[in-house]
């Protein structure tokens, strides 16, 4: 029975072609489109989550300023010796690094990059997940003496040196040469947009003697193990800090601790929000391919009526009429879900390609607009032909 | 074989459509006995209840009270799918519109009822040409019902309706959307299957040129049988 069922419904499927291709559209758009808006929206949290990720783990930024109102003054800088306490006072701190940034101009031969240097020491490549593609890191000589070396971005050397390793090379900084000891692996883009790469970094000391020419320490960068707690971590932090710079106890700080946390919470937010305003547009073309299905259906009741009524007149059983309608449905709709996705993976990789974000195939979304789709296939597809097939078969025969 | 009962008995059917101040009763009563292989062809007036006693003799309709014996079974006191097994093998049916699958090929209409009793593919195909040639449709297997005229749909709704070899064969007006010439085509078929092959037929009509080729005219008026008298095979 279920092979002649089986015939007799691939044979009503090619009888109607029309019908069959429009119902089999209706789902093909519903599921493509809110798979792909899922998945598009799901890559771009995945890139800004990685760009996040990049900027270093469970990392503290610790910067002067914020201090408003009457009486504000600018606020100072920090000192070694600041870095030297958190360094000392903070156990959960696993690396401590102090920052010193300096605009430049630098040259090897005829090209010349404007970029910024950092003046730190080696806990600024721990602390911000940065790997070495060639050459080394600073000696502990190099850093007390202030030598003139640097570590150089992925951009720098590209814009510099071209495709040729600059480890062994010297760039010029101003008035001084630099022997370049060091590659950084490339990172990318920053979650905030700006290239991680475009990056020189030197010895804390080299940089204050020649570029800076203070003994200020612009930022300081605090990185806690990945088990530690960042609130406990900022509130130790804090509290130093204000006992270092003698904030008193009803006065503002006068500096600022951002941590890695705080942005990604601000940024995944924003994506989310897009995700799921991306979702709900794909819902609505979910629902119009549904209504779509829906009212094919609906538009040929009159017709399938009057072949429910052939068919039992010269001897179907209800349950035979039923199962062939079913399992038309069901084909044309798990068609129609197929193609859909093969559309919808398709149309992701290319417009997560184009987009520059991440493609992440998610198998729950897939599933669900599939089984979603089929679901108003099957619904529409059976329950007319269900109530067809109910009835007497002369009154099937005589509806209009 | 004088005691054996009829292969079709009606006692005291009544139909009656709606219900309350809106019932119309559009059989009052009807008694008929109709034996293997006869012709009969049903008369009246338009109104007087013709099709609806043959929707209940094809078991496509429930009469709202009476008996019916059909080779000795109560067919009013079966469940529906008895009756589609019923319809299914012995019964075929003939109607004014034809009922044809639209978009469907000859043959596949032709198959249709063997594909519901699970006949094989072979002896499938073989049966419903054989159909199609008896009917004189040799070479139109692959025509769909709007590539066809009047006459050969209703041929193709004949070669359907005995392609399973059915002991009764039921046509409600089957030459009412029909011209003359083919009106006498399909006539001579329906008589040609109930002489050759023994097919019980019954067949309502308005036409007494068509209701000539039967051996027995029942005549209704206002859901009764009026009259029921046996008469001469045309020449
Ligand atoms: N489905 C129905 N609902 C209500 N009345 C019906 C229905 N079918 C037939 N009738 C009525 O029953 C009577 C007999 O109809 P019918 O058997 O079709 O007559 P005919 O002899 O012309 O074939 C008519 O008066 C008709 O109006
Ligand atoms: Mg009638």
């Amino acid at each position: 029975m279920l092979w002649n069922t089986l015939l007799l419904a691939m044979r009503a499927i090619r009888r109607n072609l029309m019908r069959s291709f429009l119902t089999i559209l209706g789902v093909v758009i519903g599921v493509a489109a809110v798979i792909t808006m899922v998945t598009l929206g799901n890559g771009a949290t995945r890139s800004v989550s990685a760009q996040i990720a990049s900027m270093g783990s469970n990392l503290l930024m610790v910067r002067p300023g914020q201090r408003f109102g009457p009486g504000s003054e600018a606020a100072p800088n920090f000192k070694l010796a600041d870095v030297e306490a958190v360094r000392s006072q903070i156990g959960a701190a696993v690396a401590v690094a102090p920052v010193v940034s300096s605009a430049v101009t630098a040259v090897n031969q005829s090209r010349n990059w404007s970029t910024v240097v950092t003046g730190s020491s080696n806990d600024y490549f721990s602390a911000g997940n940065w790997e070495l593609t060639a050459g080394r890191s600073f000696s502990e000589s190099e850093e007390r003496a202030g030598k003139a070396v640097c570590v150089i971005g992925n951009t720098v050397r590209d814009k510099l040196f071209g495709q040729q390793s600059a480890v062994g090379a010297e760039i010029r900084i101003k008035q001084f040469a630099c022997e370049v000891i060091g590659q950084l692996k490339s990172k990318g883009q920053s979650a905030m947009g700006s290239d991680q790469d475009d990056i020189v970094v030197m010895p804390l000391r080299t940089v204050q003697r020649r570029l800076s020419g203070s003994q200020d320490v612009n930022m300081i960068m605090v990185s806690a193990g990945s088990g530690a707690s960042i609130d406990s971590i900022k509130a130790e932090l804090e509290r130093l800090l204000r006992e270092r710079r003698k904030i008193g106890d009803n006065e503002e700080d006068n500096f600022r601790v951002m941590d890695t946390r705080q942005i990604a919470e601000t940024l995944t937010g924003t994506t989310r929000i897009l995700t799921m305003l991306l979702g709900a547009v794909a819902a609505v073309s979910l629902l119009v391919g549904g209504i779509g299905i829906m009212n094919i259906m609906l538009v040929s009741v009159t017709e399938r009526t009057r072949e429910i009524g052939i068919r039992l007149a010269i001897g179907a059983l209800e349950r035979e009429v039923l199962l062939q309608f079913l399992i038309e449905a069901v084909v044309l709709s798990s068609l129609g879900g197929v193609i859909g996705i093969a559309l919808a993976a398709a149309a992701s990789v290319v417009l997560s390609g184009v987009m520059n974000i991440a493609y992440v195939f998610d198998p729950s979304i897939n599933l669900i607009s599939f089984l979603f789709s089929a679901a108003i296939g099957v619904v529409f597809g059976y329950f007319p032909a269900r109530r067809a097939a109910q009835l007497d078969p002369i009154e099937a025969l005589r509806h209009e | 074989m004088t005691a054996a009962s009829p292969l079709i008995r009606l006692a005291g059917i009544t139909r009656t459509y709606g219900a309350g101040a809106a019932a119309f009763q559009a059989l009052n009563g009807i008694d008929l006995e109709i034996d293997e292989g006869e012709f009969v062809a049903v008369m009246g007036p338009s109104g007087s209840g013709k099709s609806t006693v043959m929707n209940i003799l094809g078991c496509l309709d429930s009469p709202t009270a009476g008996s019916y014996t059909f080779q000795g079974a109560h067919v009013e006191s079966m469940t529906r799918d008895q009756r589609a097994l019923l319809r299914r093998h012995f019964l075929g049916f003939v109607f004014q519109g034809f009922n044809l699958l639209s978009r469907t090929t000859a043959l596949e209409n032709v198959e249709l009822p063997l594909i519901y009793r699970g006949e094989p593919a072979t002896s499938r195909h073989a049966a419903a040409r054989a159909a199609l040639q008896q009917v004189g449709l040799a070479g139109w297997e692959d025509h769909a019902p709007n590539e066809l005229s009047g006459g050969q749909q209703q041929r193709v709704a004949i070669a359907r309706a005995i392609v399973t070899d059915p002991k009764v064969l039921l046509a409600d007006e089957p030459t009412g959307n029909l011209d003359t010439h083919n009106s006498c085509e399909i006539m001579e078929l329906i008589s040609g299957l109930n002489r050759d092959r023994g097919i019980t037929v019954l067949m309502v009509t308005h036409e007494p040129d068509m209701a000539a080729y039967a051996r027995r005219v029942v005549r209704f008026k206002d859901g009764r049988v009026d009259s029921d008298h046996r008469q001469e095979e045309r020449a």
